[in-house]
C-alpha cells in the first residue's frame, strides 16, 4: 500500500478482518482434506464466477501452488497470516488488484475477509468489508446462531467475528517514555496492542497495531467507534509529544533523524532491525519537517520491500543473510537517492 | 480415518508439516498428538491468547463442583469433547456451540464480558432473529408504559407484538 490516507503522519493503515464459517462443515482444524477442499472450491466459486463484482478482476491463489518464499512475501505484505502460510492444506487467497481486499480461505476459519485502507479510515474499511461479507452471504449459508452470532473456531472471535485494527507509528511516545503508560491504559478499555509482525514479536520501528479484543456483546459499530476514539486519542498524544520534542530538544531530535537519514543513505550493510529503526527516525523527521527532501511514499514502500522474503523474491532466492543485508542497504540507498 | 500412530482412535487432527521444504501429512488422534508432543493448533508457544484460554477452560472444569467430575459432553457433529476443547481452546465445528451449551457462558463472559451477540445478522438466517429482537424491544417498551400507567399505548404495543409473533410462526 503506497498511497497515503488521512492522518498518515501517525496512522499508516486501517484494517478490518471478518471471520466467517460455512454451516455444516467442520472448522479447518478438524476438517479432513476432502472436506476442506470442498469448502475451498465452494468459496473460490463465489469469487471465480465474478459474483464478487464491484471489486474488479480478482486473483485467486491456491497456497499449495506457492513456494515457501512466495508465501513469506504474502505474509510480509499482510495479505495472509503466518498461520495460513504454515498450514496451507487447501488454503487459498482471493485478492483484488489493488491488494486492499484479501480473502483467506481455510485459515483458522473457513473464511477471513480482510479489508485494508491507507491512513486512519477504519470506518471506511468496515463498510467495504461488510459489503463483501454480504456478497458471500448471498451465495452460502453461514454458521450463525441467534445467541452467539457468527460461530468461529476460536471463542475469542465469536459474535461479530470482527477484528478492527489500526497501525500506528508512535516514535515520540517511545522516545519520551510515555508509551508504556499509554499502552496499559489502552489495554484496559478492551483493546490489544502488538508489534508490527503479529503475536509476540516486539514492536520494530515503533509501529504498533491497536485492535479490539471483544467480539461478543458489542455491535460492529460500537467496536469500531471504541477503537476509533482510542486511536484518535493516541494520535493526539503522539502529535503532542512530537511538538514537545521539537520545542524542547530540537537540536537533539534533528541530529537523530539526520544521522539516521545519513546512515540509510550511505551504509553498505543494513540488517532488518536497524533498517526499521532508522526508517522510523526518518519517517518522524519527515513529519516534523526536518527532512523535506524525503518522500513518505518511498518510506512506505521500503517498509515492505526491505523485509527478508520480499528482498529475496526481488533479488534471487539464494541470498544468504550477509548478502541480504548488503542488498537491503543498496536498495535503501537507491530509493532514498531517487526520491530526494 | 484412523490415527496413523495408534491405529485405534479416530484421527481428529490433520496437519501438513513443512520442514526444510519437505511436506508431510499427519493424521492423528489428540491423545497421540499429546504423547508425541506434536504441534497442536492453539497450543503453539507464543500464541498466548489460546494458552490463556485453555488455562481459563481448565479452571472452569476443575472449579465447578469440587471433586465430582462433570459428565463428558461431546459434540455429536464433529466428535469434539468438552475436555478436548478446553485443552485446545478451539471448537471443532459450529455445532459445538450448541452441544456445549450453557457451559460456555462463564468462559464467554470472561473473554468478552458478555454472552449474547448484538451485532450484524446475516440476511438468510436473519429474518427471524431481527423479528425476535424487535419483539424483545417492544416488550420492554410496553413494560415501561404499563409502569407509567399509559395503558392505551401499552395495548397498542401488545397488539403489535402479537402480530410479529404470528409472523414468526406463532409462539
Ligand atoms: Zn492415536
Ligand atoms: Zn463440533
Amino acid at each position: 500500500m503506497q498511497t497515503e490516507g488521512p492522518e498518515s503522519d501517525v496512522v499508516l493503515s486501517s484494517r478490518i478482518r471478518l471471520a466467517r464459517n460455512l454451516r455444516g462443515s467442520p472448522f479447518p482444524m478438524l476438517a479432513t482434506p476432502a472436506q476442506s477442499q470442498a469448502v475451498m472450491e465452494q468459496l473460490l466459486d463465489v469469487a471465480e464466477n465474478g459474483r464478487l463484482n464491484g471489486l474488479g478482476p480478482l486473483e485467486i491463489i491456491r497456497l499449495s501452488e506457492l513456494t515457501e518464499l512466495e508465501k513469506l512475501v504474502l505474509v510480509e505484505k499482510h495479505l495472509i497470516s503466518p498461520n495460513l502460510a504454515n498450514e496451507s492444506r487447501n488454503g487459498a487467497l482471493i485478492l483484488d488488484q489493488k491488494e486492499d481486499v484479501s480473502v483467506m480461505v481455510n485459515e483458522e476459519d473457513h473464511l477471513r475477509i480482510q479489508c485494508m485502507r491507507p491512513g486512519f479510515q477504519i470506518r471506511e474499511a468496515w463498510e467495504t468489508a461488510s459489503l463483501i461479507d454480504d456478497v458471500f452471504e448471498e451465495q452460502i449459508d453461514y454458521a450463525f446462531d441467534e445467541k452467539h452470532g457468527f460461530l468461529t473456531s476460536c471463542p475469542t472471535n465469536v459474535g461479530t467475528g470482527i477484528r478492527a485494527s489500526v497501525m500506528m507509528h508512535l516514535p515520540a511516545l517511545v522516545l519520551t517514555g510515555q508509551i508504556n503508560r499509554i499502552l496499559s491504559a489502552v489495554t484496559q478499555v478492551g483493546l490489544a496492542v502488538r508489534g508490527l509482525y503479529g503475536e509476540g514479536s516486539e514492536a520494530t520501528g515503533n509501529l504498533f497495531q491497536v485492535s479490539n479484543q471483544i467480539t461478543l456483546g458489542q455491535s460492529e459499530e460500537e467496536i469500531i467507534e471504541n477503537l476509533h476514539q482510542v486511536a484518535r486519542q493516541m494520535l493526539e498524544h503522539e502529535r503532542a509529544a512530537r511538538s514537545k520534542l521539537l520545542s524542547d530538544s530540537r537540536a537533539r531530535i534533528e541530529d537523530r533523524v539526520r544521522r539516521s537519514f545519513g546512515i540509510l543513505s550511505h551504509a553498505a550493510i543494513m540488517d532488518s532491525k536497524e533498517a526499521s529503526q532508522r526508517l522510523s527516525d526518518v519517517r518522524l523527521g519527515v513529519h516534523l519537517g526536518l527532512l523535506p527532501q524525503v518522500n513518505v511514499k518511498t518510506l512506505n514502500e521500503l517498509l515492505v520491500s526491505t523485509q527478508p522474503g520480499f528482498l529475496q523474491m526481488t533479488y534471487g532466492e539464494a541470498l544468504h543473510p550477509e548478502q541480504r543485508d548488503m542488498t537491503r542497504a543498496d536498495l535503501i540507498r537507491d530509493r532514498l537517492a531517487i526520491s530526494s | 480415518m484412523l490415527c496413523q500412530e495408534c491405529g485405534k482412535r479416530p484421527a481428529t487432527l490433520h496437519f501438513t508439516k513443512i520442514l526444510n521444504g519437505e511436506k508431510t501429512e499427519l493424521h492423528i488422534c489428540e491423545s497421540c498428538a499429546r504423547d508425541k508432543g506434536e504441534f497442536i493448533p492453539g497450543t503453539q508457544s507464543g500464541f498466548s491468547i489460546h494458552n490463556l484460554l485453555s488455562g481459563l477452560l481448565d479452571f472452569e472444569q476443575h472449579a465447578g463442583t469440587g471433586a465430582s467430575k462433570p459428565p463428558a459432553v461431546r459434540c455429536d457433529s464433529c466428535g469434539m469433547t468438552y475436555s478436548q476443547f478446553s485443552k485446545i481452546g478451539r471448537f471443532g465445528c459450529s455445532d459445538c456451540y450448541k452441544h456445549f451449551g450453557e457451559r460456555l457462558d462463564p468462559l464467554l463472559k470472561r473473554v468478552h464480558g458478555n454472552t449474547t451477540h448484538v451485532g450484524k445478522v446475516p440476511k438468510r438466517a436473519g429474518g427471524k432473529v431481527k423479528t425476535k429482537r424487535e419483539i424483545d424491544r417492544l416488550k420492554q417498551e410496553m413494560q415501561g408504559r404499563i409502569e407509567n400507567e399509559d395503558f392505551e399505548s401499552a395495548a397498542q404495543l401488545r397488539d403489535r407484538i402479537r402480530e410479529l409473533e404470528k409472523e414468526m410462526g406463532g409462539i
